[in-house]
């Protein structure tokens, strides 16, 4: 059983200190301190694949080359996830500050923030924030410079190596890995990328030190948390909660009491049925998420929410290997054939094995994590995908 | 046959008119001045003249690829990847829905209906005097105020179908 109740926490949106100040007392630390505290904190990253932070920082700080980078990753296109153009609007010095303590670190120049282009309302506030921290940065002495570069609509940019493609001007499509962005990033030079969340806590985190962080959340899941909560809710919004709460304490406080599901971390996340809220615990030894939680109540059609889900996927696939393009192409006509009548009820384990291949044979995170929304809703709800 | 080559030939004429070569030309080389002429400079490229034209035709592209001394392969294979990247005509204003799962729960169909209705067009099309395109998209980032949508680079949340018609309304008066 879970331990942990869910708990309100304010880091992220806090206002209680001068973002100048924290930057001021950051850049005075060396950088083994401020990467120890990265890496003592436990701060895994917050856009959903969970690599711990401290060790990217110290692969690309380790690796030796004239030119180094930090990007923040903007792309934020994951459905029912809007958190991160919550604390870009809100909060955006704190934003830079996480990119400027990490150039400190790793010993970049430059820094890149990548926004996607359904967010292009938000650049010149962006920029104005930019310049006042610009401002901060010389008064300080300290040689940095962010740019801020537009996205234009594609999902699978916020797939790291499809964002530097992107960022140099090509189709964003991911590259192998590996080399992994710590040895081979933007420009093929070492970079650190990393989610706008994950910024923040990074410079919070150099604030408040890094016990307060790790004592919040479980051995696994270390801190606190930003949440999309949408659907089948009375108070949909951004919540900051500390990790590794049940989803049955989730649900009590932001379901409608008639909830039937929730889809934790997004289409690339897990369904979970009503039955299982008391057993799943969200964090990384549980459902990881990147913040979206959405809520389905008894009224809504499960078949309509994965066919949405698959929809998306046959859009958003870059199309460059066959087990994404073919195998997103060939769930949505399956389990419409399904639905028709023109396959039998057993056709959905074929489609079931065909989404366990497309996560063992998929080229990145897209491709693989079609099989996580699809077999858990299949698997949970299989009378309405037939019926 | 000749009646038919004189009319694609016609249509050849109106449409390089339509496209105004000289300004396109000019408008290319303006952002290449200012984003440089590398091949990290073509998104923004191409993004600014998305943002003047609302489109890039086939001749933007070679022009990019001109100015930029790079194959018009190139230049074609990133403008086509980006869904926010046009490569037909598009209207003036150019009208995105989300389609995602939680504005649909929200009564984005309703929306789409009003819409279609107001503007007389499917999804997809454009309006006959170019003002609107009504388009789909996926998740706009705006899942708590569904149903969602943009026009041009502005975010309309929590429509209804009243409050579609009145923001339509106005920008049938621009």
């Amino acid at each position: 059983m879970p331990d942990k109740k869910l708990k309100r926490v304010d880091l992220i949106f806090s206002e209680e200190c001068s973002c100048k100040d924290v930057l001021a007392d950051g850049l005075k630390k060396s950088n083994e301190e401020l990467l120890n505290e990265i890496l003592d904190s436990g701060l895994r990253g917050r856009g959903g694949a969970g690599f711990p932070t401290g060790l990217k920082w110290k692969f690309t700080a380790q690796e030796k080359a004239e030119e180094k980078y930090v990007v923040c990753n903007a792309d934020e296109g994951e459905p029912g996830t809007f958190k991160d153009r919550e604390i870009l609007s809100r909060v955006p010095l704190k934003v830079f500050g996480g990119m400027a303590m990490c150039a400190k670190v790793i010993g970049a120049k430059h820094g890149y923030l990548y926004l996607r282009g359904e967010y292009q309302f938000l650049k010149n506030d962006l920029q104005k924030a930019l310049d006042e921290f610009h401002s901060y940065l010389k008064e300080m002495d300290f040689d940095f410079q962010i740019h801020i570069l537009m996205g234009s609509g594609a999902y699978i940019c916020g797939e790291e190596s499809a964002l530097f493609e992107s960022m140099e001007g090509k189709r964003g499509e991911p590259r192998n890995k590996p080399p992994y962005p710590t040895v081979a990033g933007f420009r093929n030079k070492p970079t650190v990328i990393n989610n706008v969340e994950t910024l923040v806590y990074s410079f919070m985190i150099t604030r408040i030190g890094a016990k307060t962080f790790h004592d919040l959340g479980t051995a696994d899941s270390r801190g606190s948390k930003v949440f999309s909560v949408s659907g089948d809710t009375p108070i949909p919004g951004i919540y900051e909660l500390e990790l590794g709460m049940p989803l049955e304490d989730f649900v009590e406080e932001f379901g409608d009491g008639d909830t039937k599901a929730v889809q934790v971390g997004g289409a690339a996340g897990f369904c979970v049925p009503r039955k299982k809220f008391k057993d799943t615990i969200i964090g990384f030894e549980g459902v990881p998420t990147g913040g979206s939680m959405m809520i389905f109540n008894s009224s809504r059609s499960m078949y309509n929410v994965l066919k949405n889900y698959v929809e998306f996927f046959e859009e958003e696939s870059c199309g460059q290997c066959t087990p994404c393009r073919v195998g997103c192409q060939q769930l949505k006509h399956g389990i419409e054939a399904v639905k028709r009548g023109d396959k039998s009820a057993a056709y959905l384990d074929t489609l079931q094995k065909l989404a366990e291949t497309m996560k063992v044979t998929a080229k990145c995170g897209l491709g693989q994590s079609v099989a996580n929304s699809f077999s858990s809703i299949v698997d949970n709800f299989k009378e309405e995908m037939i019926y | 046959m000749c009646y038919l080559i004189n009319t694609v030939k016609k249509i050849t004429i109106t449409k390089l008119n339509e496209i105004n070569m000289p300004e396109i030309k000019e408008l290319v080389k303006q952002l290449a001045d200012e984003h440089g002429r590398t091949r990290e400079s073509l998104l923004p490229i191409l993004q600014g003249i998305v943002s003047e034209e609302r489109y890039v035709s086939d001749f933007a592209m070679t022009e990019v690829a001109r100015e930029l001394d790079m194959s018009a392969a190139l230049v074609y294979g990133t403008a086509t990847f980006y869904s926010f990247l046009d490569t037909q005509p598009r209207g003036e204003f150019v009208i995105r829905l989300c389609r995602t799962i939680t504005c649909d729960m929200k009564g984005k169909k309703q929306i789409l209906k009003t819409l279609e209705d107001l503007l007389k067009i499917d999804v997809g099309e454009t309006t006959k005097d170019s003002k609107f395109t009504l388009l789909e998209t996926n998740c706009l980032g705006w899942c708590h105020k569904g149903p969602a949508m943009l026009i041009n680079d502005e975010i309309y949340t929590d429509l209804t179908p009243e409050k579609v018609n009145e923001i339509i309304g106005e920008y049938m008066k621009k």
